[in-house]
């Protein structure tokens, strides 16, 4: 026992005493966690809060472009800006305006509405049996509104605002047919209290978002940052552990060690040991920082899994998954430069691929097979697991039971390789 | 249960991909407590003979009996009465001295008491008292090489390799090492030593093996062997007439 506390105690004081290797697995994630939980909040308010600024041209004076424009205002999405703008100038306009987006309408588009009204509206009664076909009965084409985007707007941003565009320009079109209809059948105006029935009792769409057992887990931007770059934390002590495992064999620690009366595993045993406390503690810092921190500085909390269980399980996996690619790296590195250089990048590397950088959603087909070899996917999904789906552990088997098999292939490497070396 | 503490027996050892054997086929005796000294010039294969004798090579072809004990089938009992201090420091810099012992020693098989005994007293011993508690890696050369052998010797090893043990040191700590050693041989101790020192050898060892290029070139009394080759200059002069002048590396 007393060899066992020893190597604890011995490898304690040289972790008291890396600094750097510390600061690293503490300082590094805190700030990363903070600064990429505000940006993504930012992010996502600009995106999905604040009200996107049009400019608008409105070259039509009648009552169809102001109803289209009445709808658009009751969208909530966009703020007008009225200017007279031509299509040469369109683009010194939105720079002068620091708008991405501007919207044209042309010269008679409220009459050219109310005639395709009309059209359809003949047209249905012919259908319908009720008119006979008239000669007079032509199709009306509706001048187009031309939508301007600056260059850098987002594709998928684009996209929602000609949705939204297009979902009032059909309001208002079917409110003129069916006023035209109306007027062809009774000979009068629709009454304003039918046509708001009509069109104010939309059928709504509810929001809801899955959860596993019905846990009620909100997601929110602290969700996915605080999992995701602990995970990374607990990576990065490559820096620390793998430095150290090279050190050791340069130093001339482990030839000594060798001569010793002592099983090497022992060694081996408690280096792992102290450093899956220090992932427990990662996680206990960084995780206390969004429970507690994130609320006082205006990013939403992280809500804690109802299966503590789980969590710990899942925490203590994903360390020793950490723990076992460290001591890779320093079994391999021949140098702690190398070390920390090869550690360093692979570990970025592998959480670009893992998804803990981009979303593994937004990545494309063909990186799929090289996400599934990031330890750190398997990680965050089985964090995802917990956190943004209010699984139990049995609900997590497809991604703890890749870590697992990648913990065994990575130790049996470090085993391998310190026998290789001659080093055990 | 003989007298000897070491017994080498037409041992050979070549490394992976190299066309000659680095040492080739030894065979000498160490008696228990003397001190015998292993020399030869840079690439003679001392290091890699130190480094069969103690096991940290795997012994291919030949045998190494040490107290007895067959070093290729009695290893792990072997470990516990054996004792190295290899060339290169080979400790925990970030660590001090006292941290240094307590874990070696633990790993050596003491128990935690001993430890602590045998530490105070190595480091009165060494002169390492007053920066028992500093990092190692604050230290000058001879303090690292003074911490290095205390680890080597902290579990008081019936036979003691010493691989250049005052290899980069002033005289003062050159002569407190040796001076120690001959106190740890006169309490029993079998030393088995390597050094480019050949004056020093003089004064510590009792019989000598010169071996060049993996062969044996003179094993004898030192005093006997300096009379048989007829040269009373010492053993400088004998290690240059027996190995030539030319460069080795």
């Amino acid at each position: 026992m007393y060899k066992f506390t020893a190597s604890i105690t011995k490898e304690l004081r040289l972790l008291s005493r890396d600094r750097v290797g510390l600061m690293i697995m503490f300082a590094m994630p805190i700030l990363l966690v903070l600064l990429i939980t505000s940006i993504q909040i930012s992010a996502f308010e600009l995106v999905n809060n604040s009200k996107v600024k049009v400019l608008l041209c409105n070259k039509d004076k009648g009552k169809g472009s102001q109803e289209f424009l009445s709808y658009l205002n009751e969208v909530g999405r966009f703020d007008l800006v009225n200017i007279d703008m031509t299509d040469r100038n369109v683009g010194d306009q939105m720079n002068d305006h620091d708008a991405f987006v501007a919207l044209y309408i042309p010269e008679g588009f409220s009459e050219q509405i109310a005639k395709k009204a009309s059209y359809s509206a003949d047209k249905a009664l012919v259908e319908f049996g009720i008119n006979e076909v008239s000669d007079t009965l032509r199709m009306v084409n509706v001048d187009s509104l031309t939508i301007y985007f600056h260059p850098v707007l987002q594709q998928s941003l684009r996209r929602s605002i000609q949705g939204a565009l297009k979902s009032v320009v059909q309001l208002v079109e079917s409110k003129s047919m069916l006023n035209a209809l109306y007027f062809s059948i009774n000979n009068k105006p629709m009454p304003a209290s039918f046509e708001k029935e009509l069109f104010n009792n939309q059928i709504g769409i509810r929001e809801k978002t899955t959860s596993h057992n019905g846990s009620r887990t909100i997601p929110n931007a602290a969700q996915h940052n605080v999992p995701a770059w602990t995970i990374f934390a607990m990576f990065f002590m490559v820096i620390s552990l793998g430095g150290n495992v090279v050190k050791e064999k340069l130093s001339g620690s482990f030839v000594r060690l060798k001569i010793l009366p002592t099983n090497f595993i022992i060694g081996l045993l408690s280096k792992q040991l102290l450093y899956l406390l220090v992932a427990m503690s990662q996680v206990l810092v960084i995780f206390s920082m969004g429970v507690f921190l994130f609320p006082h500085i205006g990013l939403p909390a992280l809500n804690i899994p109802h299966d503590w269980l789980a969590l710990i399980v899942v925490s203590l996996i994903c360390g020793m998954s950490a723990i076992s690619y460290a001591l890779c790296i320093g079994v391999f590195a021949k140098t702690q430069e190398q070390a920390n250089g090869f550690g360093a990048i692979s570990v970025v590397i592998l959480a670009t691929i893992g998804g803990i950088l981009v979303p593994s959603f937004a990545m494309p087909k063909s990186f799929q097979f090289f996400m599934n070899l990031s330890p750190l996917h398997w990680c965050l999904e089985a964090y995802y697991g917990l956190f943004l789906e209010g699984g139990k552990l049995s609900d997590l088997t497809s991604s703890v039971l890749p870590l697992i098999a990648s913990i065994i292939v990575l130790q049996t490497i470090a085993l391998i390789g310190l026998k290789r070396k001659n080093l055990i | 249960m003989s007298n000897l503490a070491l017994s080498v027996n037409n041992l050979s050892f070549r490394y992976a991909g190299q066309a000659k054997d680095c040492v080739h086929d030894l065979s000498f005796e160490i008696f228990v407590g003397e001190r015998f000294g292993l020399f030869g010039p840079n690439g003679a294969g001392k290091t890699t003979l130190m480094s069969l004798m103690v096991g940290l090579l795997k012994v291919k072809e030949g045998k190494i009996l040490l107290l007895d004990k067959d070093l290729a089938t009695e290893k792990k009992a072997i470990k516990h009465f054996i004792g190295y201090v290899p060339q290169d420091f080979a400790f925990y810099p970030e660590l001090s001295p006292v941290e240094n012992l307590d874990f070696f020693g633990a790993w050596s098989g003491l128990d935690k008491r001993t430890v602590k005994e045998r530490t105070a007293s190595l480091l009165e011993v060494l002169g390492l008292t007053d920066v028992a508690h500093k990092p190692v890696k604050q230290f000058s050369g001879g303090m690292k090489r003074r911490v290095n052998l205390a680890i080597g010797v902290i579990h008081e090893p019936q036979v003691l390799f010493l691989d250049e043990p005052t290899v980069g040191v002033d005289v003062q700590t050159r002569h407190a090492i040796i001076d120690y050693l001959k106190v740890l041989n006169a309490q029993g101790t079998t030393l088995v030593y390597t050094s480019h020192h050949l004056k020093e050898a003089e004064d510590l060892c009792e019989r000598v093996a010169l071996i060049d290029r993996g062969e044996m070139v003179a094993y004898d009394h030192l005093d006997q062997l300096l009379q048989r080759h007829g040269d009373n200059s010492g053993l400088e002069d004998l290690f240059l007439k027996l190995t030539g002048s030319a460069y080795r590396d």
